[in-house]
C-alpha cells in the first residue's frame, strides 16, 4: 500500500485553485499525479516524493504509467478500463503554494532524517517552471531537494534547474542509441551529454539503473555504461530490478503492456548485474 | 544464548495452562473463621492475613531454578481473593470453559468454593459494599458502558518499586518504622493512634516476608541434602545463603538483588491482587551498580547475569493476572498483568541512563520471547541511537516488545502534574503508557471513560438508545441542534454529568478501600509511607494521582467532524437525517454511509480540519478531569489508552456519526480509527503530536508497519527516525507491530499452528490466538504502513 495525497485516492478532496495572481498564475501552477510520505528509497531520509505528470519518454517498462500523459486523465478502479466500477481521475493542476504547502507539513521528519522533498514523475523537467517554483520554495525554506529525471530536456533547461537542486538521481537505461530509441522513443544522446554536464559542474548525482532482463542486462551494455560512468569519475549505482507490481496500471489506463510476459529479475540475476558493476569499481545498491 | 536450566523452565512456564488455586482462599477464610482477628484493628488484620498466608502457603521450588518464589503453588496456579471479590460457582465454571484467556479448576477448587469459601464470604466482599453504596445513576452509566470500575475485582496498585529496596534490607525499614512509632506525638496528632496501628502493620508484614524467605531458605537446604548432582546442590545452598539474607537485609551481589526483588513482587501480589501486579521499574538502573562491581572483580560473568536475567524473566511468566470476569474480562481480557521493565532514560541528575546491563536486559527481552514481563525503552534525546535501533531490531522479529517511550515527555509530564525533578527522572512508565513517580506515587486508575457514548447521549437527549433508559441529563437531540456549537456544548454537558458521577463513585471506593483494605506490605515499599504512619490506600505515598482514561478519540473525533462537514458545513444531509441514519444502523443508507466515512477529514491524516476537532474534545475532557481533587490528597489527570477496552465500549454504542456501525470497536488509544489514516505513518505521527501530550498521564499509540519495511538497516534507520520525530513533537509513546495481514489471516484459520504469534494489543503483547474474534479483526483493520 502507498500513500496517496492526491487523485489515485477516491476519498481525496480535490485541492482548491488559488485565485489567479495575475500573468504568473502559469508559472506556479503545474500538474502532480502524486505526492507520498514517508518516502525512504527516494534518496537520503526520510522524505516526500512529488510525483509531476508527464513525460517525453515512452519506456517499455515504465512502471508510472499514469505518469506519462501531461494532461489529468482518468483510471479506472478495477482491474481493467472494461470490469464496472468507478474511474477515478489521475492528477490534478496544484499551485506551487499547495504543494509547497503538502511539502511543509513533513519538515520535522525531514530535520531528524536528513531527508527532504523529491521530485519525480513523468519526468519533473518537462514541467521546468512549476519545477523551478518548487525547488526555489525548497531553498527558501532550507528543505533538502533531489531530482529523479531521466535526463531528457534541452541543455539549457538542465543548466538553469541544475544549480537549484542538492541532489540527482538520474537514470541511465541504455548506452546503444538504437537500443535506446527502440524502447524509450527517444534518443540518449541528449541524456548522456546533460549527465556529462552535470558531472563536470560538480552536482552530485547517483545514477539510477533500472534492470530489465533482456533489454538492458547484457554485457554489452552493462560494459558501455560502466566505462562511461568511469570516465565521468561516478562510482555509485542504485540497481532498480523490473518488478509487475505497476502491470495492473496498464490494464486500468487502458495502455498496452509490452511487457506482458517478462518476468522480474530473479535473486541470481540481479547478484550478477550487481557484481558486474561491482568489479569495474563501482558501489552498488540494490533498491534506491 | 537460552542454556538447558531455562530452556526447560521456560517450556514449563509456557507450557503450562492457567488455573485456579484455593490455597490462599482457604487460609484467609480458615483464619477469619477462626475469630483470632476479631477485635483487631483493621491494618493489623490485614498483615496477620498477610502473615499467615506465607506462614503457610506451600514452597514451591522447581527444579533447576536460580530464582525462587511462586505466589501459588505451581507455575500459573493462580490464587484468588474472596476479600476483594468473590467468584460465583457459575464464576468458576466460565472461566474454566470459555475460548480466551481461560483459568482452570479442578474438583479441590470447586468443592473449597461450594463448601467453605461461598459460603463465607458471600455478601461481605469489598464488591459487595462498593455496589451496595454506589447510587442507582453510577450504575446505570456503568451498565450502559460510558465507564469501567478497575477496582471492582482487584485493588488499587499501579504502583511500581523504586531504588529503595536496593539500599536498604527490611530490617532498616523495621528501624525506621521504629523510629516513625518513636516520634508519634499523641498529644498534638489526633492521628496519632491510626498512625501507630498502620506502622505496627507495616512491622509485622516486614517480618512475615524475611521469615517466607527463611521457609524458602530451609526447603533449598533440605532439597540440597537431597541432591544427587554435587553442583546443583552446591548451587542450592547458595540459595539458601541468599535467603537468609535477603529481604532482611541489603543485597550486596546481583542475584541477592533480584532475588530480594522477587520475593517483594510475590509479597506484593500476595498481599491483594492490585492492578498491574507489581514492577521494578527502572530494572537496568537498579542492578547496574552490582552488575559493575561484581563483573569488574571476577565475581559475576556477562552469561551469568544473562542466566539469572532470564531465570527472573521466567517468574514473571509463571504469573498470570488474577482472573477476571464481567466488564472487568472485557476490559483487560488478557493473562498479561502489566508488570513493564524499564530500561534506558535519564539518571536522576539528568544523564543519559544507558548502560551495558539495558543492552543485555534487551538480549533477554528478544531470546526469551515471553508474554510477561511486558518491557519498554525509555528514550530520551540524551540517549544514542543505537539503544533505539537495538530496540527496533527486537521490535522487528515480531512480538510488540519492547514498547518506546519520551523519557523527555514523562519528565515533563511528571513534573507539571508537581513532582520534583528528580522524582520525576527517576519515574517512568508502567502497566500500558502511565506515567508515575516510582517508588513514590500512588497513581490510580480507576475506570475507562467511553468518550463516543457522550456524544451518542448527547444526540438522544440523555437517553440511551440501546436500553432506552434516560442516564444523562436533557440536553436535546439530533434534530434539535442548528448549529455544530451547539451541539458541541450539549456534548460537555453529558461530559461533565458523566465525569462527575464518575468522580463520586470513586470517592466512595478510594474510601472503601482506605477504610476496609489497606496494604501494609504494598506500604513498607512506597514512600512517604512510613514516614507518614499511612497506607498507601488512604494517602501515604508522597504523590497521590486518580486517572480516568479516556477512550475512542479517533472515533469521537471523527464523529464530530462528519457532523460538522456533512451536516453544518456542506448540507450533505440534515440533523434529523443523521440521527435517522444512526438510529437505523445505516439500514438503506450504505451510499450515504460510505461517502460520510469517506469523504470526511478524519483524523490520522495531519488534516487540521479534523485534528482541530480532537484538540477541541481533548480540552473538553481535560478540562472536565484535570486538577479535581481525589480522597488521597492528590487530584486526578486523565491518560489516554484503552488495553482492550474499546471492544467493549464498541459492543455498548450504536451507530457512529463517522460511518462506524453499531457494535464495532472503537479506535484505540490516541490511534486513528482502523484504516482512517491513509496518508501514512508521517501523517498520523504528524496528527497524533497535535495532542498535548505533556498535559496526560500518557498516550497510547499503534502503528503497524508491514515486515519488510524493516528487512535492512535502512528501514531501522528510517524508524528510529520516525521515532526521533515523533518524540521531538513531545509524542509520549509508540508501539509496533510489525506482522502482516496475511500471517494474521492464516493464524485465524489455524490457530494451533501459531500459538506463539505475539502481536501488540494496547500497551501489552499477548498471543494472538487467546484474543477475541472481534480484537482480532480489529488488530488487522489496523492500517498496515508501507513505504514509498
Amino acid at each position: 500500500m502507498v500513500f496517496h495525497c492526491l487523485n489515485i485516492d477516491p476519498n481525496h478532496r480535490p485541492e482548491l485553485p488559488l485565485p489567479a495572481e495575475g500573468g504568473l498564475q502559469h508559472m506556479t501552477q503545474g500538474t502532480i499525479f502524486d505526492i507520498k510520505k514517508f518516502a525512504i528509497h527516494d534518496g537520503p531520509g526520510i522524505r516526500t516524493t512529488v510525483f509531476l505528470k508527464g513525460c517525453p519518454l515512452d519506456c517499455w517498462w515504465c512502471h508510472n504509467p499514469e505518469g506519462r500523459h501531461p494532461e489529468p486523465e482518468s483510471m479506472a478502479t478495477g482491474s481493467n478500463r472494461d470490469t464496472p466500477g468507478d474511474a477515478v481521475p489521475v492528477g490534478t493542476r496544484m499551485s506551487g503554494d499547495a504543494v509547497m504547502a503538502e511539502i511543509e507539513k513533513d519538515r520535522l521528519f525531514y530535520d531528524e532524517s536528513g531527508g527532504g522533498v523529491t521530485f519525480s514523475g513523468g519526468e519533473p523537467l518537462a514541467q521546468p517552471d512549476f519545477l523551478a517554483t518548487l525547488l526555489n520554495g525548497c531553498r527558501e525554506q532550507g528543505i533538502h531537494t533531489a531530482l529523479d529525471t531521466t535526463g531528457y530536456a534541452t541543455s539549457e533547461i538542465v543548466a538553469r534547474i541544475a544549480p537549484l537542486v542538492d541532489l540527482f538521481l538520474y537514470d541511465l537505461k541504455l548506452m546503444d542509441d538504437r537500443r535506446h530509441q527502440t524502447y524509450t522513443g527517444v534518443s540518449n544522446a541528449g541524456i548522456l551529454a546533460n549527465l556529462r554536464h552535470l558531472v563536470k559542474t560538480g552536482r552530485k548525482v547517483v545514477i539510477r539503473f533500472p534492470l530489465i532482463p533482456q533489454i538492458n542486462d547484457t554485457s554489452e551494455n552493462l560494459a558501455q555504461m560502466g566505462a562511461f560512468l568511469t570516465d565521468l569519475g561516478l562510482q555509485r549505482i542504485d540497481l532498480l530490478p523490473f518488478h509487475g507490481i505497476h502491470r495492473q496500471k496498464y490494464h486500468r489506463l487502458g495502455q498496452p503492456d509490452r511487457l506482458g510476459n517478462l518476468e522480474p529479475p530473479g535473486d541470481a540475476a540481479i547478484a550478477r548485474v550487481k557484481a558486474d558493476f561491482e568489479n569495474g569499481g563501482f558501489t552498488v545498491q540494490v533498491g534506491g | 544464548m537460552i542454556n538447558d536450566r531455562i530452556r526447560n523452565l521456560r517450556r514449563q512456564s509456557v507450557e503450562a495452562q492457567a488455573s485456579l488455586s484455593p490455597e490462599r482462599a482457604l487460609l484467609i477464610t480458615a483464619l477469619l473463621q477462626s475469630g483470632r482477628l476479631e477485635g483487631e484493628a483493621v491494618p493489623i488484620q490485614r498483615a496477620r492475613i498477610f502473615r499467615h498466608i506465607l506462614e503457610n502457603k506451600h514452597i514451591a521450588i522447581h527444579p533447576g531454578e536460580l530464582i525462587v518464589g511462586e505466589r501459588g503453588p505451581a507455575p500459573k496456579a493462580t490464587p484468588t481473593y474472596p476479600e476483594i471479590c468473590l467468584h460465583s460457582l457459575d464464576d468458576l465454571a466460565l472461566l474454566n470453559d470459555r475460548p480466551k484467556v481461560p483459568y482452570t479448576s479442578d474438583g479441590d477448587m470447586r468443592r473449597a468454593y461450594e463448601e467453605n469459601i461461598i459460603p463465607f464470604w458471600q455478601d461481605r466482599t469489598l464488591r459487595d459494599r462498593m455496589f451496595a453504596q454506589l447510587p442507582e445513576r453510577w450504575k446505570k452509566a456503568y451498565r450502559a458502558g460510558v465507564f469501567t470500575e478497575f477496582q471492582e475485582q482487584r485493588s488499587p496498585g499501579h504502583t511500581v518499586l523504586g531504588d529503595k529496596i536496593y539500599r536498604k534490607g527490611f530490617l532498616d525499614l523495621k528501624q525506621e518504622i521504629a523510629e516513625a512509632q518513636a516520634a508519634l506525638d499523641f498529644y498534638n496528632d489526633p492521628h496519632a493512634l491510626d498512625k501507630r496501628e498502620q506502622l505496627q502493620a507495616m512491622d509485622m508484614a516486614a517480618e512475615a516476608l524475611i521469615a517466607f524467605a527463611r521457609r524458602h531458605a530451609r526447603e533449598l537446604t533440605r532439597l540440597a541434602a537431597e541432591a544427587a548432582d554435587p553442583e546443583r546442590a552446591e548451587e542450592l545452598r547458595a540459595m539458601a545463603a541468599i535467603c537468609r539474607k535477603v529481604p532482611a537485609h541489603k543485597p550486596d551481589t546481583f542475584w541477592e538483588a533480584l532475588q530480594y526483588y522477587w520475593f517483594v513482587h510475590v509479597g506484593v501480589i500476595t498481599e491483594l491482587n492490585p492492578w498491574d501486579a507489581f514492577n521494578p521499574g527502572r530494572l537496568d538502573q537498579h542492578l547496574y551498580p552490582f552488575f559493575r562491581r561484581e563483573i569488574d572483580r571476577g565475581t559475576l560473568t556477562e552469561a551469568r547475569a544473562r542466566e539469572l536475567l532470564q531465570a527472573f524473566w521466567i517468574k514473571f511468566n509463571n504469573h498470570p493476572a488474577p482472573p477476571k470476569v464481567g466488564v472487568t474480562a472485557r476490559e483487560s481480557n488478557t493473562y498479561v498483568d502489566f508488570a513493564l521493565i524499564n530500561t534506558g532514560g535519564l539518571t536522576p541528575d539528568g544523564a543519559d541512563a544507558v548502560n551495558d546491563l539495558s543492552y543485555l536486559i534487551l538480549d533477554v527481552v528478544e531470546e526469551m520471547r515471553l508474554l510477561q514481563p511486558s518491557a519498554m525503552v525509555q528514550i530520551s534525546k540524551k540517549n544514542p541511537d543505537r539503544f533505539l535501533k537495538r530496540a527496533l531490531r527486537i521490535v522487528k522479529t515480531g512480538f510488540g516488545q519492547p514498547s518506546i517511550f519520551n523519557t523527555d515527555a514523562i519528565v515533563q509530564e511528571l513534573v507539571r502534574q508537581g513532582k520534583s525533578l528528580a522524582d520525576a527522572r527517576c519515574g517512568g512508565a508502567s502497566g500500558c503508557v502511565e506515567s508515575g513517580a516510582f517508588g513514590r506515587e500512588c497513581y490510580i486508575l480507576t475506570g475507562y471513560f467511553n468518550l463516543p457514548k457522550i456524544l451518542e447521549l448527547a444526540l438522544n437527549d440523555g437517553v440511551d438508545p440501546l436500553s432506552g433508559d434516560r442516564i444523562g441529563p436533557s440536553t436535546g437531540t439530533a434534530g434539535d441542534f442548528t448549529c455544530f456549537e451547539d451541539l458541541f456544548a450539549a456534548f460537555e454537558r453529558q461530559l461533565a454529568y458523566f465525569v462527575d458521577i464518575k468522580i463520586m463513585g470513586n470517592n466512595i471506593i478510594e474510601r472503601l478501600n482506605a477504610k476496609y483494605m489497606p496494604v501494609p506490605f504494598l506500604s513498607l515499599l512506597i514512600d512517604d509511607c512510613i514516614a507518614n504512619g499511612r497506607d498507601y490506600n488512604a494517602g501515604g505515598a508522597r504523590y497521590n494521582t486518580s486517572y480516568i482514561q479516556g477512550v475512542g478519540l479517533g472515533t469521537l473525533t471523527d464523529s464530530l467532524s462528519s457532523l460538522k462537514y456533512n451536516v453544518f458545513d456542506r448540507r450533505l444531509l440534515s440533523m434529523p437525517e443523521m440521527g435517522g441514519l444512526l438510529a437505523g444502523n445505516f439500514k438503506d443508507g450504505e451510499a450515504l454511509r460510505r461517502r460520510i466515512a469517506n469523504e470526511t477529514p478524519r483524523y490520522g491524516n495531519d488534516d487540521d480540519a479534523a485534528d482541530d476537532l480532537m484538540r477541541a474534545v481533548f480540552e473538553a475532557y481535560y478540562r472536565a478531569v484535570d486538577g479535581r481533587p481525589n480522597t488521597k490528597g492528590g487530584v486526578y489527570r486523565i491518560n489516554l489508552l484503552p488495553t482492550t477496552v474499546h471492544v467493549y465500549f464498541g459492543s455498548k454504542l450504536g451507530a457512529t456519526p463517522d460511518g462506524r456501525k453499531a457494535g464495532s470497536p472503537l479506535s484505540e488509544g490516541i490511534s486513528p480509527v482502523q484504516g482512517a489514516d491513509r496518508r501514512g505513518p508521517t501523517a498520523v505521527l504528524k496528527s497524533a503530536g497535535k495532542v498535548d501530550h505533556l498535559r496526560t498521564g500518557g498516550t497510547l499509540l499503534n502503528q503497524k508497519f508491514l515486515p519488510h519495511i524493516l528487512a535492512d538497516d535502512t528501514g531501522i534507520d528510517r524508524l528510529a527516525q520516525l521515532v526521533r520525530t515523533y518524540f521531538r513533537m513531545d509524542g509520549h509513546h509508540i508501539q509496533f507491530n510489525v506482522v502482516d495481514a496475511e500471517t494474521l489471516r492464516k493464524a485465524q484459520q489455524a490457530p494451533d499452528a501459531y500459538r506463539d504469534l505475539i502481536v501488540r494489543v494496547a500497551g501489552y503483547s499477548d498471543y494472538f490466538v487467546d484474543l477475541t474474534p472481534e480484537l482480532q479483526e480489529e488488530i488487522i483493520q489496523r492500517t498496515g504502513h508501507d513505504a514509498s
